[in-house]
């Protein structure tokens, strides 16, 4: 049981990272990114390749993708993105659905469907034993640590700096915010900047714990919707705690039968969504 | 004579095809104190949108120290020194009283309106600076409203219907502030449905009625019934 509960949670640490770029981008602007999931395979391919060309050093290619994912990300949203956005939420669903097309195919010509993954040096088979009978992997335990340090930075760069209190300006009344000097085109595109690094991030150790192939995007995307979901809007923390539920539940249902896992996700997913649409740890607002 | 701080010629607005203002001329001088006054529907908080830049107007129809500021993004316009404090308060739910009254000083000009000014002349607000801002009461909703505005040290200061929906000794205490903020020459419009409380504090008033002007003059010259039937349009 306890084994479960551990496995839940790294779980948990992974679909953090795939749901905080999304959370953020939501809280922010509204705007529901359905190409979250192939940019997150985008960013695991950009490692791949990096990797490839530079003939080793994956965990230094992936640093390096950071500032280049911060850079694609600001101008994605200056240019593309800034212009979907209003009272109707449906030119910002169409717009990144198409997208998520068109990353799935060039992926695809570019790399065709063959699976990949990045390799480090047998990282992702590295266990940490605890006890006789326990041990949990390495590199799982370093996703944790990192979606834990990312929701926590998160949490901070909202409630504790300027930008951080622009971002909510913003996202409360973007009118008033614009009389108040606040730039929202700029706003909003720096919230997808960042994102768009945790997007990164996700991608490379995605990339790392297992393979990648163009097509595995839109789960990704559910993963990361369903967390959003279960936790509520508008905390991070919540983020985190949706995605650790969804793990836990994952893997109860993985051990029930393996073929069960997501689909117990899904369930409880869909339960949360009737009972309580909120979320469990929704931010009330004002 | 001394130019004037903010002209408006022939100012039109339009909500997509609906035309909301016919031909506005307004001119501040520096130091007033001037009311807009007319029913609902007259104008007067799209004639403040014009001005702030939330409403598109034609560049020259709105003149700013010499400069056409018609068309320009708020953001460009608070930072000229004009700032507004919208109808309904309108303060930001996910902030603080006191983020709410930093986020007005994003525009960093410099003058005499910092947080502990502004705390001296409410100090309610310094008790409840931690607080979300719309836990206040409406009162001190204004308060921090007005307080946000005067954080970007503006030199001319829209008010938009400060004393809706309160009570009527909340809105003399309001009003008790403005000698403070006029004090230092800050030109100040406030549009008001307390003709009363209208005629008494301002110098100047215009009164606006289905999108025109109707009735300009000093505030102590106008009788009530001029007042009456400019704002009723009889």
């Amino acid at each position: 049981m306890i084994e479960i509960f551990l496995q839940g949670i790294l779980l948990g640490g992974l679909y953090t990272l795939f749901a905080l770029g999304q959370s953020l981008m939501f809280g922010v602007m509204r705007l529901t990114n359905t190409a979250q999931g192939d940019f997150i395979i985008l960013g695991a391919f950009a490692v791949v390749a990096g990797t490839a060309l530079a003939g080793g050093a994956p965990f230094a290619v992936a640093l390096a993708v950071l500032p280049l994912a911060f850079g694609f990300g600001y101008a994605l949203q200056r240019y593309v993105l800034n212009g979907t956005l209003g009272k109707d939420p449906l030119p910002s669903l169409v717009v990144t659905f198409g997208l998520s097309i068109v990353i799935q195919n060039l992926l695809l010509e570019l790399f065709s469907a063959d699976p990949r993954s990045i390799e480090t040096g047998g990282l992702n088979t590295q266990g940490l034993a605890l006890g006789e009978s326990l041990s949990l992997g390495v590199l799982p335990l370093v996703i944790l640590a990192i979606a834990v340090a990312a929701t926590a930075g998160l949490q901070w760069l909202f409630a504790r700096t300027a930008l951080g209190r622009s971002f909510r300006a913003v996202s409360d009344d973007r009118e008033i915010a614009e009389l108040m000097g606040l730039d929202a085109k700029k706003v909003y595109a720096f919230a997808t900047a960042i994102a768009f690094v945790l997007i990164a991030v996700a991608g490379a150790l995605q990339g790392m714990r297992t393979t990648v192939s163009p097509s595995d995007g839109p789960l990704l995307l559910l993963f990361a919707f369903e967390a959003v979901i279960i936790g509520g809007m508008g905390s991070f923390w919540g983020t985190l705690a949706g995605a650790m539920i969804l793990g836990i539940t994952q893997q109860i249902g993985f051990r029930l039968d393996p073929g069960w896992g997501i689909w117990v996700g899904h369930i409880v997913f869909l339960i949360v969504l009737v009972l309580r649409p909120q979320g469990l740890f929704p931010k009330t607002r004002g | 004579m001394m130019s004037a701080l903010l002209e408006a010629h022939g100012l039109q607005a339009f909500y997509g095809d609906a035309q909301a203002l016919f031909g506005i001329d307004l001119s501040l001088a520096q130091g007033e104190l001037v009311a807009i006054i007319g029913a609902n529907g007259a104008g007067k908080s799209t004639l403040l949108k014009c001005l702030t830049g939330l409403v598109r107007t034609p560049r020259e129809a709105v003149r700013f120290k010499g400069e056409a500021i018609g068309g320009l993004p708020p953001g460009e316009i608070v930072k000229r020194g004009l700032a507004m404090v919208p109808e309904g308060r309108r303060l930001f739910p996910s902030l603080s009283v006191e983020e709410n009254l930093l986020i007005g000083g994003l525009a960093g000009r410099k003058g005499p309106w910092n947080l502990q000014r502004l705390y001296g002349l409410f100090p309610i607000l310094a008790e409840k600076r931690h607080n979300p801002g719309t836990e206040l009461s409406g009162g001190q909703q204004q308060m921090v409203a007005l307080g946000r505005a005067l954080m970007s040290n503006p030199e001319l200061l829209l008010c938009d219907e400060l004393s809706l929906g309160l009570a009527p000794i909340v809105i003399r205490e309001i009003y008790a502030a403005m000698p403070a903020i006029t004090g230092e020459g800050m030109t100040v419009v406030i549009v008001e449905q307390d003709l009363t409380m209208a005629q008494r504090v301002s110098q100047r008033i215009y009164c606006l009625q289905e999108g025109r002007v109707s009735l300009a003059g000093r505030s102590d010259a106008l009788s009530r019934e001029q007042i009456s039937q400019a704002y009723f349009g009889i």
